[in-house]
């Protein structure tokens, strides 16, 4: 084990080159739907119990399916009613479960990026061959369903090795969300290939928000509120970026969706809010923020 | 290690579920129901009638609810026993109060120990659902099928013996179940069960033993979880039983008929200062329109009829 993966250098929150979005918008909007498939008997992993009960523990698997079988739609039609295209966290062996879901979001023209193929099977352990073999099956897997070509990652229930991130970026993805580290995109240091981290938010997440700090659905929406208002203010010095990470199975809890819904119509009735995606935000900024990005980090840490 | 490997051509890995006992089916792509006389939501609400042995062991895992300290946890026993004695008649008052239906999901040692409560919840009339043995003894995978169909046929004979004749569902205490719980519930004739919560109308369950209803009874909108598990206060519980409804109600007239489920425990909502926030609840939902006040028998019974189920 290492003290730290050296995945990226540190950089200040000031005086960072400025970045400004597309038709001059100060903050990157984007909204991460997990669509997700749990296993009921999955292969035990050495490192992590997938359930905490012994086969079958029917009850945490339900409670997961239910994103599926009826939170999806709901969360689906939701976006649509602001004009938000998802940006899928996909659990990839959906593709063969759910096809009809898949259907939907491709049709809505909605992005996917891999988010491993079940959300029960962890990366811990795995040999560098099998990692490959994950993220090959995840890109071809996409592709062959969708036609798309996926160019980002957030890890299986995320669970790594120390060597994920080089991976990802050696079989050619351009974003991972693995990093909680920044309000704005960063270049990650990987031997190979070109990688940078799009802001995940890990707080404004879901099952954050509801199933490690509990918080009550209203005050899920005071507090993404509050993070929009200070991402917006700073945005106009040099441009932010804000995910709402969501999980159906979560989220579409009707007296969760009666407040949720409003923080949407709040974040979209703002001006210069550019509403994206994850893999639109990557690559504008790899294609014009790139290289002042990393040349003045190496500044920094002259 | 793995007991299987992690990169199989895994069978499973299908078209539909990754196992045998129910068709995949997204809820909003149904024919739709429609409850009896023009009604959207039908307001399924369970009340838990539970016995918390304090000599639980909390094998092979801990049920919600049960002790917490080193044993005699006195504490956490008479907590849950209040329930019984005091928050069950003050929550029955409240029903009464504004004219609320439920089921009562009893854990049969309920008719052991109390069977003077057993008797004025069955002079309700309403319906009892089997809640097991007790809160110290879920069903799972490291018992034998010998052990487990002898656990529901004492249930279900403490219950009936003690005078609840007509039970026809079955709430696993804590939804525990093993892989034959199902066909040993469909074996004994009950008509569903409440412990696969992942959707909100019934649907058909396979077991070798026929078919059973899976009935959509919420770990979510739930008294417990909310106000002990999350520590969310009395007047956000509240906003959470009027938020479920008012989205469901919304949905539910341009999509057909949902099951609006609440669970409670008496433990928990018959506290004396949280008696009000249960009767601000019940008095919100008790005269809306499009509201079937319905048990789960009925709910069963209508969807069945309608979907040939």
């Amino acid at each position: 084990m290492k003290p730290s993966l050296g995945a990226y250098d540190w950089w200040p929150y000031r005086d960072r080159p400025k970045v400004v979005w597309p038709n001059g918008a100060r903050i990157a909007f984007w909204v991460a739907p997990n669509i997700e498939f749990y296993e009921l008997d999955p292969p035990l992993n050495p490192t992590r119990r997938a359930w905490p009960r012994p086969y079958p523990d029917n009850e945490a698997y339900c409670v997961r399916d239910y994103g599926n079988r009826v939170g999806h739609w709901r969360l689906m039609e939701l976006l649509d009613r602001h004009g938000i295209r998802g940006s899928v966290s996909l659990s990839i062996a959906l593709l063969d479960h759910h096809p009809e879901i898949i259907e939907a979001c491709a049709e809505r023209d909605w992005e996917f990026f891999s988010h491993g193929i079940y959300n029960t099977r962890f990366t811990y352990g795995m040999s560098e061959d099998e990692e490959r073999e994950m993220i090959r099956d995840s890109i071809q897997s996409v592709q062959k369903a969708t036609g798309q070509r996926i160019s980002g990652w957030l890890a299986p229930a995320l669970t790594y090795t120390d060597k994920t991130i080089d991976l990802l970026a050696d079989m050619g993805l351009s974003y991972t969300c693995d990093l909680f580290h920044d309000d704005q995109v960063t270049p990650v240091k990987t031997p190979t290939g070109k990688l940078c981290s799009v802001p995940y938010s890990l707080e404004y997440n879901d099952s954050i928000a509801f199933q490690v700090n509990n918080l009550p659905p209203r005050r899920y929406f005071d507090m993404l509120k509050a993070g929009f208002d200070r991402l917006y203010e700073e945005g106009a010095e040099s441009g932010t970026v804000m995910c709402i990470p969501l999980h159906a199975y979560l989220v579409s809890h009707p007296y969760r969706m009666e407040s949720f819904a409003q923080i949407l119509e709040y974040i979209c009735g703002h001006d210069d809010v550019w509403v994206t995606t994850a893999g639109e935000i990557a690559k504008y900024w790899t294609e014009n923020y790139w290289d002042a990005a990393v040349s003045d980090i190496a500044r920094g840490n002259a | 290690m793995s007991s299987k490997p992690q990169f199989p051509d895994d069978p499973m890995r299908r078209y539909g579920m990754d196992h045998d006992r129910y068709d995949w089916s997204l809820l909003q792509k149904r024919t739709p129901v429609a409850w009896p006389d023009g009604k959207r939501i039908a307001l399924w609400v369970n009340i838990a009638v539970e016995v918390f042995p304090m000599n639980d062991d909390s094998k092979p895992f801990k049920l919600p609810g049960s002790m917490v300290k080193p044993y005699p946890d006195l504490q956490t026993y008479t907590w849950r026993d209040y329930g019984n004695r005091v928050g069950i008649y003050r929550v029955m008052r409240a029903a009464d109060k504004f004219g609320i239906k439920a089921d009562w999901s009893v854990n049969a040692a309920i008719a052991e120990k109390y069977p003077q409560l057993l008797r004025d919840i069955l002079a309700r009339d309403e319906d009892v659902i089997a809640h097991g043995m007790d809160m110290a003894s879920p069903h799972h995978g490291e018992m034998s099928e010998a052990q487990e169909r002898a656990l529901v046929e004492k249930t279900l004979s403490l219950l009936k013996g003690a005078g609840a004749k007509n039970i026809r569902g079955w709430l696993s205490p804590g939804k525990s179940q093993s892989a034959r719980t199902p066909e040993i519930l469909a074996d004994t004739g009950l008509e569903f069960f409440c412990d696969w919560p992942n959707d909100e109308l019934p649907y058909r369950f396979r077991t070798e033993a026929g078919e059973i209803t899976s009935m959509p009874h919420s770990s979510d909108l739930n008294d417990r979880r909310i106000i002990v598990d999350f520590r969310h206060d009395e007047a956000s519980f509240v906003d959470q039983v009027k938020d479920q409804y008012t989205y469901l109600s919304r949905e539910a007239a341009d999509e057909g008929g949902r099951v609006m489920s609440l669970t409670l425990h008496p433990w928990v909502t018959g506290q004396s200062h949280r008696i009000a926030a249960l009767e601000e609840a019940f008095a919100f939902l008790c005269d809306k329109a499009d509201i079937w006040l319905a048990s789960g028998a009925d709910i069963c019974t209508e969807w069945k009829r309608q979907t040939g189920g």
